[in-house]
């Protein structure tokens, strides 16, 4: 139970630092000057070519062992980063890659006369951002920063590799004590299966309200 | 009154006491090698029905869309309400405003109703009308709403106010887009080919909107196709040729006697 709420914190910590960098990722790829734009293009591409394990244990180790060096070099103790940190951190960075794709995709997809509008009507970059841009891409980003978060979910249990007691790891432990491997990999299959059900249960909700303001396809046929 | 040796083209406006709202002399604009604006003046006093016509890339929307800055001038001068708008040339050497802060005070003062509508599909109609002058005008919420039922009452669509724009026609959509223009008080309604995407037989009620905020002594920039209609509602009319003004003169001159080949002939063909 604790290992499924690890994974958990971890899928939903990770899915939103990974909205914000993609958020900022697809204005800056969008908007941004060409210094921003090839930082951006050198993220994403490294980011999304190079294995998410390997990532996981690259920054992990590299990561912390990176962050207390500097640490170490400014004077300061060294500290230990609590996995729950970490992992948020190190998948939130991979998520941020893709979902600066599926964001940049969707606020090309909003129609520019709208943006237009609440330039002409004198909105700061700040509030049409806000109140038009993020709202009126959402229908749009929303497929895709759903498969995002469902992958979230199950990229958790590759922290599992790097020790941290999430749901995967758990069920090992258990398993190994036990030797009831069939029973308890079959619950761990089962719980994934049932977190993924409640989260579609979810993005329908809130898929259905981003839609708001548009027909649905039935109606159209 | 104006200096002497100003443009002739602005001649018209000695007659006309009221404060100027609108001042635009000399403007050029350029995308890349494409010439589009090649020295344009234009001026609206108060309670002023401009209308600009022209054929199509003679350069009519891009002049109105370098009043509120929507396209940067490459050179010119632009003064909204006696106010210059402040321009520089950035790292590229394009012109933009040099004060973000301005243009934004600027536009909030402007009402514009595009071609196609835009309203924000993510909004009912009463939010749509409400939005500017909540979030970019600080009005309060309520005060707000009140104003904006009035408003779409006027246009016609009061029972539409908690519908989304998708659901609604193409002259439904362009009035409530008028009721949005509306509701920041604007010094200067911009009208850019209101009509042009509409069908047909809803272009008629979108026409008595506006006509009715123009006999109200609205002060408007028109952009239009609707020879009729320009000649009915418009105080002044400009006509754009390849990026300079050709002719411009009351609607009777304009329309009734005009001496230029080009416009006589632009007349003719629209009929």
């Amino acid at each position: 139970m604790v290992g499924l709420l690890h994974t958990i914190e971890i899928a939903i910590g990770a899915t939103c630092l990974g909205l914000l960098i993609g958020i900022g990722g697809a204005y800056g790829k969008l908007y941004g000057g060409p210094v921003v734009r090839d930082l951006l293009a050198v993220y994403t591409t490294a980011v999304r070519a190079v294995p998410e394990l390997v990532l996981i244990l690259l920054l992990y180790y590299a990561g912390t062992d990176l962050i207390n060096q500097v640490l170490a070099a400014l004077g300061y103790q060294r500290i230990d980063i609590s996995g729950l940190a970490a992992g948020i951190a190190v998948l939130g960075f991979v998520q941020g890659a893709y979902s600066t794709e599926v964001i940049r995709g969707a606020i090309l997809s909003i129609p520019q006369g709208q943006i237009e509008a609440a330039r002409a009507y004198g909105m700061s970059p700040g509030l049409l951002l806000r109140r038009i841009t993020l709202p009126a891409m959402l229908p749009f980003a929303i497929p895709g920063l759903a498969n995002l978060w469902l992958i979230a979910t199950k990229d958790t249990a590759l922290l599992a590799v790097v020790g941290f007691y999430e749901l995967t790891l758990a069920t090992r432990q258990a398993a190994g004590v036990t030797k009831a491997y069939l029973t308890f990999y079959l619950a761990a299959g089962a719980i994934y299966l049932l977190v993924s059900l409640i989260s579609n249960l979810i993005i329908g909700r809130i898929e259905a309200r981003a839609r708001r303001g548009m027909p649905s396809l039935k109606e159209a046929r | 009154m104006m200096a002497p040796g100003a443009a002739p083209a602005l001649k018209h406006l000695a007659q006309n006491g009221a404060a100027e709202a609108i001042h635009v002399e000399n403007l050029h604009k350029k995308f890349g090698e494409l010439h589009v604006l090649k020295g344009v003046s234009l001026s609206a006093r108060d309670g002023e029905v401009i209308a600009i016509i022209g054929g199509s890339g003679s350069g009519k929307s891009t002049l109105l869309r370098c009043i509120n800055c929507l396209e940067n001038p490459t050179s010119g001068i632009i003064r909204v309400n006696g106010e210059e708008i402040k321009l520089k040339a950035d790292s590229h050497g394009h012109t933009v405003p040099a004060d973000r802060r301005q243009i934004e005070r600027i536009r909030s003062k402007l009402g514009m109703v595009f071609q196609n509508f835009n309203l924000w599909s993510h909004m009912t109609l009463i939010e749509n009308v409400i939005e500017v002058p909540v979030h970019v005008l600080g009005v309060k919420r309520d005060v707000a709403i009140a104003e904006a039922e009035k408003l779409l009452a006027r246009v016609g669509l009061a029972e539409k106010r908690d519908v989304y724009p998708a659901y609604l026609s193409g002259g439904q959509q362009q009035r409530a887009a008028i009721a949005r223009a509306l509701a920041i008080n604007p010094r200067v309604m911009l009208f850019d080919e209101p009509t042009s995407a509409l069908d047909p037989e809803l272009v008629g009620e979108v026409l008595k909107v506006i006509g009715d905020l123009a006999r109200e002594g609205r002060t408007m920039v028109l952009v239009t196709h609707e020879m009729k209609f320009a000649r009915e509602v418009a105080t002044h009319v400009v006509y754009l040729y390849n990026g300079l003004v050709e002719e411009e003169g009351p609607p009777e001159q304009i329309f009734g006697a005009p001496k230029s080949e080009r416009l006589k002939q632009f007349i003719r063909n629209i009929g």
